[in-house]
């Protein structure tokens, strides 16, 4: 290792331990920030460290919670890992994620790494990383501002797996796009998809790619999911979904949870949303690609936590508080769903924002379908954040009522001081951390209201 | 009364909740008492244009143009004697180049409708951003969102507005969309309608009128949320520009070098501000 690697090394986590002791931040990119300034092959210098296998998560919905299983269950196999958990998934971030993880002396010390990657820096962040193992959880529309449209971010992609072309590919084959993206690559390509409908009463929402990529036919969908996700072939040229090398098979649903068999093992703890077995589906399906340890991951799996530190359950003046994060229209389709499934008298607050992180158009909230809002037995629905103007608006023209709040803290307190025993907050991603931290703390201030 | 809406292609030209104008458009009939008869069509369906008082279609990705274009000549004749006999359009962004002669992508040229003699150049930078109009045709500014690759040169055609913040048609040429006859044209997303009530009731008065007769106008609603919304783009966009001066030539502005820019910045920012205020007021802006 040469020595401005090993500096580069130093500078970063002393940066770090700088940012922790003046308590600015949780520091999970300003460090990478630095050792790239004096390193800027530092990543490929700590990548090439890693022991077995480094694996990239990419993809538009669900690459923190599939990284963050990656991690969960390769640790508990008794695995060291390097990973960016917090979901800080530029270069910056991964950077920060590798330097943390050397010892004293600046080495790395891990059997893989586990590195969410955005799908846009891809390119930048493969050429160093040079991954083993790539897996893309689904392409959906995203951002179009600044991601632009399905097909130019798949031009983009692949531009980076030819970068690594000997790495295998984890596509999702229910998901045409990245099937697309997949036949398109010369990598090796492992499949991973369900060959059941999960559940009938999932809102399908925005669909992506109706038509055959390849003679530009109309697709035939024997069932969707939700979004583009399903069972699709062409009439034309007669290209079908291509089978799945991993599955997720019987799947039930008791007590508002989805249980299912996974490689001969019956997953059936925690996942409470349709998304969450595709990601478990996938990360199990990286591991295979990785050749990874993975006997005793059922068992592991029962201690996950899908939330991600991110979303989460508070209570609050005997409510229970439930955050959301939706940055998609089918991320937010999903998650009115999950608010729809539960019966029980509820208020929900969504906050808008429009900041460089959420994309500054948000015009992509009229292509959620809220009238599963207007069965949900909410009892008020409240608007925050920056762009709370065009969420009523976009609720008004569905004929469901909504108010709207300039001070997201002062309606919880409202909410739960009147009695509100039940309450959802959506938002978007710039307000995620704020939201949580805001909730964390009046559950403490309540709790010690509660012992004093 | 009714009016009948023929929503074009939402299954290919789907971007950018485009499909809000079609709601917007619906929903502000039946708070109305009039009825709304929204007719989807598919890539591939017949159109009865007879049978349609407006048309509404919406952005979608470049590949869509390609898919689309074969299917387009079927309809071209239809759909251009739809627009000349003043029948109602509200074409949005692909929708917009696609009435045009030709849209030019690197080397590859798609042939358009051809109703507009207007054509449109793909370059790679895209101009996206929020974006402000000041039109003629409206009293309140006109928001939206702006996110498109292609260049539109619309020749001699009035314009739908001039822009007051952000690109238009091109980064040059200040002005943004097109209007011929009953038809809009824009690059406006957001989308258009909702937050522009104004100009979706001129679009419903104008059908009403071609159906019923110059008698009939369109009652008022009560648009606080829509105006609210509004609004508030209008204040962001100009306190933006503000800033955006402050920072550049306020307090970092600094050296003798940087003056001459300074002050075209200056004048560009207060001409700026000046329509903003025009539009706060409601008045027309003449050009």
């Amino acid at each position: 290792m040469q020595i401005r690697s090993r500096l580069a090394v130093f500078f970063g986590k002393l940066a770090c331990s700088f940012i922790h002791r003046l308590g600015r931040g949780n520091g999970s990119t300003f460090p990478g920030v630095i050792a790239k300034k004096i390193d800027p092959d530092i990543l490929s210098v700590l990548s090439g460290m890693v022991r077995k296998q480094v694996i990239a998560v990419t993809g538009t919905n669900g690459k923190t919670t599939a990284n963050n299983i990656l991690y969960h269950t390769l640790s508990g196999e008794g695995e060291k890992v390097v990973c960016n958990k917090m979901g800080a998934n530029l270069m910056e971030g991964v950077i920060t994620a590798f330097v943390l993880g050397t010892d004293r002396w600046g080495r790395l010390d891990a059997d893989y790494a586990c590195i969410e990657v955005d799908e846009l820096s891809c390119v930048k962040i493969f050429r160093q990383l040079k991954p083993d193992c790539i897996l893309v959880t689904n392409l959906f529309r995203d951002q179009l501002d600044r991601t632009g449209e399905i097909d130019l971010l798949r031009a983009r992609m692949q531009d980076a797996m030819r970068l690594v072309p000997q790495a295998r590919l984890v596509i999702n084959c229910d998901d045409i796009c990245s099937v697309t993206l997949g036949m398109e690559c010369i990598n090796p390509v492992l499949m991973y998809g369900i060959n059941e409908k999960i559940d009938e009463g999932i809102p399908v929402g925005a669909r992506e790619s109706p038509f055959c990529p390849f003679c530009g036919r109309r697709l035939v969908y024997e069932f969707i999911q939700y979004g583009q996700l399903g069972e699709y072939y062409c009439p034309a040229c007669g290209r079908r979904r291509p089978c799945p090398d991993v599955t997720a098979e019987d799947i039930e649903i008791s007590n508002g949870e989805y249980t299912y068999t996974l490689d001969g093992m019956r997953m059936e703890w925690g996942a409470c949303a349709p998304y969450n077995i595709y990601n478990t589906l996938s990360a199990y399906a990286a591991l295979c690609a990785a050749d990874a340890p993975r006997k005793k991951f059922c068992r592991l799996m029962r201690s996950f936590d899908y939330g991600n530190k991110r979303e989460g359950v508070f209570s609050i003046n005997e409510a229970r508080v439930e955050l959301f994060l939706a940055k998609n229209p089918v991320g937010f389709q999903q998650k009115l769903f999950l608010i729809l499934k539960d019966p029980k008298p509820k208020d929900v607050v969504i906050q808008i924002n429009d900041t460089r992180l959420d994309g500054e158009d948000v015009s992509w909230l009229w292509d959620v379908d809220y009238q599963y809002l207007a069965g949900a037995n909410a009892e008020t629905i409240t608007a925050g954040g920056a762009r709370r103007d065009d969420m009523v608006l976009c609720l008004k023209y569905g004929d469901i009522q909504c108010g709207s709040t300039a001070d997201l803290r002062e309606t919880m307190e409202i909410l739960t001081e009147k009695g509100s025993k039940n309450v959802y907050i959506i938002t978007n991603y710039s307000g995620l951390y704020s939201t949580n931290l805001m909730l964390d703390q009046m559950q403490s201030a309540w709790k010690e209201g509660m012992t004093s | 009364m009714k009016l009948s809406i023929g929503y074009l292609y939402p299954d290919l030209f789907n971007l950018y909740g485009d499909r809000g104008n079609v709601k917007c458009l619906e929903k502000r009939l039946q708070w109305r008492g009039i009825e709304a008869e929204i007719h989807p069509i598919l890539c591939g369906d017949r159109i009865n244009f007879s049978g349609l008082d407006m048309i509404c279609w919406g952005g979608g990705p470049d590949r869509g143009q390609e898919i689309i274009s074969g299917y387009l000549k079927a309809i071209r004749h239809d759909f251009r004697a739809y627009v000349e006999d003043g029948g109602v359009v509200l074409a949005v962004c692909a929708a917009f180049q696609l009435l045009g002669r030709t849209y030019t992508m690197r080397e590859q040229v798609v042939e358009g409708l051809g109703i507009l003699d207007i054509h449109t150049q793909w370059q790679p930078a895209r101009l996206v951003g929020n974006i402000i109009l000041q039109s003629p045709y409206f009293k309140a500014a006109i928001v939206g969102f702006e996110n498109h690759a292609g260049r539109t040169d619309i020749g001699t055609y009035p314009p739908l507005g001039k822009v007051v913040f952000g690109h238009g048609n091109t980064e040059q040429s200040g002005y943004e969309g097109i209007v011929y006859k009953n038809l809009i044209g824009t690059y406006l997303h957001g989308p258009l309608l909702p937050k522009n009530p104004e100009v979706c009731d001129g679009l419903l008065e104008r059908a009403l009128k071609r159906k019923y007769g110059d008698q009939v106008s369109l009652g008022e609603l009560p648009d606080i949320s829509e105006h609210r919304a509004n609004h508030y783009m209008v204040e962001r966009c100009r306190s933006a520009e503000e800033k955006h001066t402050a920072i550049h030539f306020g307090a970092f502005g600094f050296g003798n070098s940087r003056k001459a820019g300074k002050d075209n910045k200056r004048e560009s920012a207060n001409t700026c501000r000046k329509q903003m205020d025009r539009t706060a007021d409601g008045e027309k802006y003449d050009e």
